[in-house]
């Protein structure tokens, strides 16, 4: 009964979604020539298409699971799609990203399905842990080795076989969130009990905090040898909310935020590139900054402000002018064209899917699905907050994607698989409440 | 855990709460600050790969216009004609903005005007360029022979229908290659545009009417003016007496004729040869009140309503109260007088007109991409300096300067032509003038339909003769070859 209920309201979302994505791509035609384009009806079709196979694959594999998840991720996909085409024509040499990215999204909705298919239920995760833990570091670590890492617009988080390159970080981060649930599952008892203390703060025998000290300790420095801030800062969150969350000792909270404070503080006085960003976030105006190392924020605050309330209209604008505007500065793009408007409603859509993420950690009674929920919904919340934190210069740049929105095959696989498991643990939950069948 | 990730979601929730306010503040409160930050290029570049109208003139000659270009930019402004009509065209340059009909029309240039909006509501699913096409009544011939004729001497010249007040050629010299400013490469622009601004010459400014200097003698025209619309002067009374000098009251030094000449007589006489000692006369008989009257109503001390930019205002003092050795040296055209070479040519115009000075332009209609008219100039009165009587007398006086007098030089064979001529004395040690000539011209028994002014600067000697014999030639080709193709065809 429930099933039924939410699959219909999915298949209407979806339905609705993919209205005003192709709304938008015809917007961004008649900008263009004035003329409908020609291709108006296969783009409909793939758009709707790839959303009705997850769609049927929800109904046949996950029947009772959250029906706002894959719409919203749709709505999010699409948008993002009809901006990295119009950027990449927009462009001197485009580079044929709009085929690119449909190819990720297909791919993506694959690795959806595949999941699903793959995971029937979540609780059989936990006894890989210390194998997917393992995989996950080793993910990490990666772009590190000699040959096969990759370095791109400085940061060395790729890994790079034949003509194909990936992020295999962005796999990493799920793989850890299911090792550091698992674990933190079976420690938190012995996490929560105090055995010694340090002035006011109570904490746990350090043995059994090792691990988790040790994969977070890995995951930091191979971010800081990779350059990857924003990753870091990701990773960080991660492990201090679910620590928090399964031991509900505010303690960590508090520990957690002096870590965070030391290690950027030595940060900032090791690394050039880490001053640089902070220079910029303080003050990008001064001197020749503007046209230099800050010309890529300060250009995307003049696209915010070109574009008002509601902005200039699709492919009336000029977000080409921001480097990178088809990954890490999409929202600037959006924000330009759609305006204030269009802005906030992609941080809606945002707080939408982490609202629908966290309900089902609540809904859930199994602790390791509900911290596994947890956790997915924070990679999601925090990667979100941060890229646009960073674009609209709430927070120092750190270079992340901008989930489902950004162009990038592995962001956009990552967090595909990444909802589908938060719609495994959904529809488990769904289950239970509704009694053996 | 429950507690703690409901805390969490409401953590989240502030900080995407953040992301909106910042997003508020870079979208509405901050927005008009960024968007008039001097680094922030976004309109100037959005313009620059915007398709934009071409300038045409009269007679059907491209003189800029936007052709392809494989850069960031898409495309490039070109100006086919180059120096030539710079002093018209302008430039339009990423380092330096715009000057010219580049600047004054860029809203129809660039297809934003109200006019160009409305009319492509209907276009709204056809493929089409909402530009303005610019048709100037500037005329390529005549800026041609004009500029052959001043060749690299420095100066301006002016010509235009005195009936409309239409500009029909403006060339100053020397000017620059508007192609350079325009340059994609900002460094070669940049380099372009300092070693024009370091030049004494100062090329970029327009002299035609962005530059003033003494009109010299062609100012008389205005004296006469002044004389007869006070009533202090007619054409019969009064005869001034034969000298060689004037000597104004409160002063001892007289006002000298070149050349220790002697000369005297009524106004049609003293306009002829252009006598220094009459016309200071005239201007103290008239009195302050009457010449500053006379000059304003000429367009001195005014802003002149030209389409183009930074136009230069012409000036006459308004504070002789009782200075009239000061008075009597601005009567004829020297002291603190000065005039821009569009104001002189305007003075003829007047003269020509009826005594009516129309409205200074260089636009003539606005056209959309497909050959419809969607705007014209709108053509009035900027000034009356007299009533046609005046005029009428005045334009009697300055035919007989041409027929026989210091301007016959001027004369073109088989139609009637007024003028008056100026050497603008600098200084006699070296000698230095500006040479002047103003003038009109038309058909026999019909108004004239050409005004001129042409200005040569600096030249090396002064006497009564420079402007008729250095400045005359070049505005009397203009206007043969004006009278003798009145219509263009393009």
């Amino acid at each position: 009964m429930l099933g039924a209920v939410r699959r219909n309201t999915e298949l209407g979302l979806i339905v609705l979604g993919t209205l005003v994505t192709v709304g938008a791509y015809l917007l961004a035609s008649l900008a263009e020539d004035a003329r409908i384009p020609v291709n108006i009806g296969p783009v409909l079709a793939v758009v709707l298409g790839l959303q009705l196979a997850a769609h049927l694959a929800i109904r046949r594999l996950a029947p009772d699971a959250d029906g706002t998840l894959v719409a919203i991720a749709g709505l999010l996909n699409g948008l993002g799609y009809v901006f990295i085409v119009r950027i990449d024509e927009a462009k001197v040499e485009p580079q044929g990203l709009a085929g690119l990215q449909s190819a990720w999204a297909a791919v993506g909705i694959g690795a959806f399905i595949a999941t699903l298919v793959l995971i029937r239920r979540v609780r059989d995760l936990e006894r890989y842990r210390w194998t997917i833990g393992f995989i996950g570091i080793g993910l990490l670590l990666l772009p590190l080795v000699p040959g096969v890492g990759r370095t791109i617009n400085g940061a060395k988080i790729w890994v790079g076989i034949g003509p194909i390159s990936f992020q295999p970080g962005e796999f990493a981060k799920i793989l850890l969130a299911i090792f550091f649930a698992s674990y933190l599952v079976e420690k938190r008892e012995l996490l929560a009990v105090s055995s010694f203390r340090i002035g006011p703060i109570a904490l746990p025998d350090p043995k059994h905090l090792g691990p988790v000290l040790l994969a977070w300790g890995v995951s930091l420095v191979v971010m800081v040898s990779e350059k990857d801030l924003g990753s870091s800062l990701l990773f960080f969150a991660l492990f201090v909310a679910l620590l928090w969350v399964s031991t509900e000792r505010a303690s960590y909270l508090v520990v957690g935020v002096v870590l965070f404070a030391g290690g950027a503080a030595f940060a900032h006085s090791q690394f050039d590139h880490v001053q640089e960003r902070v220079a910029i976030w303080t003050d990008p105006w001064s001197g020749n900054r503007p046209k230099d190392e800050g010309f890529q924020i300060v250009e995307s605050s003049f696209a915010f402000s070109a574009g008002g309330v509601t902005g200039t209209g699709i492919n009336l604008g000029s977000p080409t002018r921001i480097p990178y505007a088809e990954t890490d500065f999409i929202f600037a793009a959006i924000g330009e064209e759609l305006g204030l408007l269009g802005a906030t409603g992609v941080l809606i859509a945002f707080v939408l899917m982490i609202g629908a993420g966290l309900r089902i950690a609540l809904r859930t009674t199994v602790p390791f699905e509900r911290l596994l929920a947890t956790g997915l919904t924070v990679l999601l919340g925090v990667q979100s907050f941060i890229i646009i934190a960073g674009v609209i210069r709430v927070l120092p740049l750190t270079g992340v994607t901008l989930p489902f929105v950004s162009y990038g095959g592995s962001s956009l696989i990552a967090n595909y698989v990444l909802i589908a498991l938060l719609l495994r643990i959904s529809d488990d939950t769904a289950h239970r409440e509704a009694g053996p069948a | 855990m429950t507690r703690q990730i409901r805390l969490l979601g409401l953590g989240l929730m502030v900080c995407f709460g953040i992301l909106f306010v910042q997003l508020n503040r870079l979208t509405v409160f901050e927005a008009s600050a960024l968007n008039d930050n001097p680094n922030n290029t976004r309109e100037i570049l959005r313009d620059f790969s915007q398709p934009r109208g071409s300038v045409t003139t009269a007679d059907g000659v491209i003189i800029a216009e936007s052709v392809p270009s494989d850069d960031q930019f898409e495309l490039q402004r070109r100006f086919p004609q180059g120096p030539l009509f710079a002093p018209i065209t302008g430039y339009y340059s990423f380092t330096l903005g715009s000057a010219g009909v580049e600047k004054t029309y860029n809203d129809e240039l660039a297809g934003r005007t109200i006019d160009l909006s409305l009319q492509d509501l209907g276009d709204l699913f056809v493929d089409k360029d909402r530009v303005g096409e610019l048709t100037l009544s500037v005329r390529a011939d005549l800026q041609r022979i004009a500029s052959e004729q001043l060749g690299d001497r420095e100066g301006s010249v002016v010509a235009l229908d005195p009936r409309s007040g239409e500009i029909l050629a403006m060339v100053s010299f020397p000017t620059y290659d508007p192609n350079v400013l325009a340059s994609h490469n900002t460094n070669e622009a940049a380099e372009a545009q300092r070693l024009l601004d370091e030049s004494p010459e100062k090329p970029r400014l327009v002299r035609a009417y962005q530059d003033r200097f003494f009109p010299g003698s062609t100012f008389k025209v205005v004296t006469a003016t002044a004389g007869l619309l006070s009533g202090t002067v007619t054409a019969d009374d009064p005869s001034y007496p034969v000298s060689t000098g004037y000597t104004a009251p409160g002063t001892d030094r007289p006002i000298r004729n070149f050349d220790g000449d002697s000369c005297g007589g009524k106004l049609f006489d003293i306009m002829r040869v252009s006598c220094n000692s009459a016309f200071s006369q005239m201007g103290v008989d008239a009195g302050p009140e009457a010449m500053i009257a006379a000059a304003h109503a000429f367009g001195f001390n005014d802003e002149v309503p030209i389409d183009l930019t930074d136009p230069a205002r012409s000036i006459f003092p308004t504070d002789f109260e009782r200075d009239l050795p000061a008075l009597a040296q601005s009567s004829i055209g020297q002291n603190d007088v000065s005039a821009t070479p569009l104001q002189m040519a305007m003075v003829a115009a007047a003269v020509a007109n009826g005594g009516k000075i129309m409205k200074p332009h260089v636009l003539q209609e606005v056209r959309d991409s497909d050959g419809n008219l969607v705007d014209s100039y709108d053509e009035g009165v900027w000034t009356e300096a007299m009533d046609p009587g005046t005029a009428a007398l005045l334009r009697t006086a300055m035919e007989g300067v041409v027929a026989r007098g210091t301007a016959t030089r001027l004369q073109v064979p088989g139609f009637v032509v007024g003028g008056k001529t100026g050497t603008a004395q600098l200084g006699s040690d070296p000698p230095r003038s500006h040479a002047w000539i103003i003038g009109f011209a038309g058909p026999p028994d019909e108004d004239p339909t050409i005004a001129v002014a042409v200005m040569v600067e600096g030249q090396p000697e002064v006497s009564n003769q420079t402007g008729g014999r250095v400045a005359a030639p070049i505005a009397q080709a203009v206007l043969k070859a004006y009278l003798e193709n009145p219509s263009p065809t393009p």
